[in-house]
């Protein structure tokens, strides 16, 4: 029956109270903003396990990820997510010192099943629970590379995946991020996927692009560089749109394929290709500049674009900026980056979050920790 | 003692012993707040039944039928509290809990929302006091709950019911007492996710 021996307890009395270990703390993570379910263990910067269970075959054949199919997926691999995890780093669960999560931006019901999970966790092991922003972790993997070279700040930060197309000032990880501009339309990798079905091209688009784009004329067509006109620049001078370039290349291959002319896929992904990076990188590189920020990290899963990456440097060395890009495996989305963010919180002694935190689809990048 | 978690309506979460005691109980109606609230009832039910986690056995999970963005939630809650607690996780139909009792024929039907119900069938209970489900569970369209369920006159309609997590243990402890299988381990959606599939790219020029 009732047991006198706990004392009675506040509503949440995970908060308040900092973990043990503020000076290497060993943190799990946990992302599911979109359709990777991952799970990542760090201690302090160092990287110890990141696990990826990935729903994208499941959306192959919708073009595009499926919100629903995504959130079901998180559920199946949430616990042999975490068991790998906790088993690759070697760590028991009593060992954690803190457990960090998504809470936001992402899809919605996707993010709920990761936030219900870290909620439940955390009660269970009477761990600290920090809840973190999404897009301040793919800033914060880079803190996980292991070059030893820390990251210096400011820095401007391009991330660029199917969720999201965000161009970041951070001058301090756990307490000073803006945002300069963000997409107003489709996000670029968003932009990838569906050119890359109107060629006829398998899911995800942005490796098969990169594939068919090879010997391709990357100036064979003029497609539109969107709000780079001087009209857009005043407002949406670091904004992004792509849905209008969509547009631009279905036009294209249609008039193309009216005329039943025999054009050349290679020369329209390339040219695609080369009007969505050179868009990225005029921005990102014109940030740096206007800031007065010669930093430049990249995050997203469109960085595993390789001409992203190839310009990227060029714009960059042209322009006298440091370019950083964390290994790859950190930049698709992951849990290690969320976890890395929780132990940079907990490292400059931020308090955990309450237990009453919500799943926030649209958390802004000012709100580094819910 | 066992912990009960069910989102399959609102956000239910519970305490009960073997004796079928409740120590603690939470109950919100909200539909949409599933994931914010759920932490703060397991945390507070610990809380009000003055138990330590060490002293529950098992989590029992409402796996439906429900409205899928909030039904999983209480089920990854359950299996996250399980792992964590190393304890484990005991799946339950949900409308059998609702059904725990009933000595009547009955039919549970619970909002399904888009016009759509979700409903079971119980022939009263068995020597065990376990619900004897005889239909479902199964989804209907509001209009036509009559129709698809099979001998519907048969039955008493049980529309409306809150769903407790303490019915939700206590059906776990009858269960377990006579050797009775838990429910599969799927989540009960009952309904496939929402897609448009496309019939492939639409032209943009007439
Ligand atoms: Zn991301």
């Amino acid at each position: 029956m009732m047991t006198n021996s706990v004392p009675a307890v506040a509503s949440s009395p995970l908060s308040g109270q900092l973990p043990a270990n503020t000076t290497n703390p060993l943190v799990l993570g946990i992302e599911t903003s979109c359709d990777e379910t991952g799970i990542g263990i760090v201690r302090g910067n160092h990287l110890l396990a990141n696990v990826i269970s990935s729903s994208m075959d499941e959306h192959a054949r919708y073009g595009g990820v499926v919100p629903e199919v995504a959130a079901r997926a998180h559920l199946e691999a949430m616990q042999p997510a975490l068991e790998q995890a906790l088993a690759e780093a070697g760590v028991e669960l009593s060992e954690l010192d803190a457990i960090a999560v998504t809470s936001g931006p992402g899809l919605a019901g996707a993010l709920m099943v990761g936030v219900a999970a870290a909620k439940a966790l955390a009660v269970a092991t009477g761990k600290p629970l920090y809840a973190v922003n999404h897009l301040v972790g793919h800033v914060g993997a880079d803190v996980l590379r292991d070059d030893g070279t820390e990251i210096e700040l400011p820095t401007i930060a391009l991330l660029v995946s199917g969720g999201h197309t965000s161009l970041l000032e951070v001058r301090d990880l756990v307490s000073d991020v803006e945002l300069l501009g963000e997409t107003i339309d489709d996000a670029a990798g968003e932009a990838f996927d569906k050119v890359a079905r109107l060629l006829g091209l398998p899911y995800p688009g942005g490796p098969h692009i990169d594939r068919v784009a090879v010997g391709g004329n990357p100036k064979a067509i003029r497609f539109p560089r969107g709000l780079t006109h001087a009209k857009d620049v005043d407002r949406h001078r670091y904004d992004f749109s792509f849905s209008g370039l969509k547009t631009s290349v279905a036009r294209w291959v249609e008039r193309e394929q009216d005329a039943g002319t025999d054009f050349s896929i290679a020369d329209v992904a390339a040219s695609f290709r080369e009007a969505v990076v050179d868009v990225l990188l005029t921005k990102a590189v014109a940030a740096c500049v206007d800031r007065g920020v010669p930093r430049l990290l990249l995050g997203g899963g469109v960085v595993a674009n390789a001409r992203v990456r190839e310009l990227a440097r060029e714009r960059c060395a042209e322009a006298g900026i440091e370019l950083r890009i964390p290994p790859l495996s950190l930049c698709t989305d992951n849990g290690a980056m969320i976890a890395a963010l929780g132990a940079q919180l907990i490292m400059a002694s931020k308090e955990p979050s309450t237990l009453g935190f919500s799943a926030d689809s649209t958390l802004p990048v000012t709100q580094i920790q819910a | 003692m066992l912990l009960a978690i069910d989102t399959s309506a609102g956000t239910s979460v519970a305490i009960v012993d073997a004796q079928g005691v409740v120590h603690a109980e939470r109950n919100s109606s909200d539909t949409r707040k599933h994931a914010e609230v759920v932490g703060d009832f397991i945390h507070g039910c610990i809380a009000d039944a003055g138990c330590a986690v060490t002293d529950l056995t098992g989590v029992v999970a409402g796996m439906g039928p429900g409205p899928f963005t909030g039904l999983r939630v209480g089920i990854v809650a359950a299996r996250a509290f399980a792992f964590g607690a190393g304890v484990p996780v005991l799946p339950v139909v949900t409308h059998d809990a609702i059904a725990l009792g009933e000595t009547e024929p009955i039919v549970v039907a619970t909002d399904a929302r888009r016009k759509e119900f979700y409903w079971s069938t119980y022939e009263g209970s068995d020597a065990a006091g376990l619900p004897v489900r005889v239909a479902g569970p199964a989804l209907a369209p509001a209009s036509e709950l009559a129709a698809s369920v099979p001998n519907f006159d048969h039955f008493q309609l049980r529309d409306s019911e809150p769903v407790l997590a303490s019915n939700l243990a206590r059906l776990a402890f009858l269960l377990r007492e006579h050797n009775r299988p838990f429910a599969g381990e799927e989540a009960l959606y009952l309904r496939s996710p929402d897609i448009t599939l496309s019939a492939g790219p639409k032209r943009v020029t007439a």
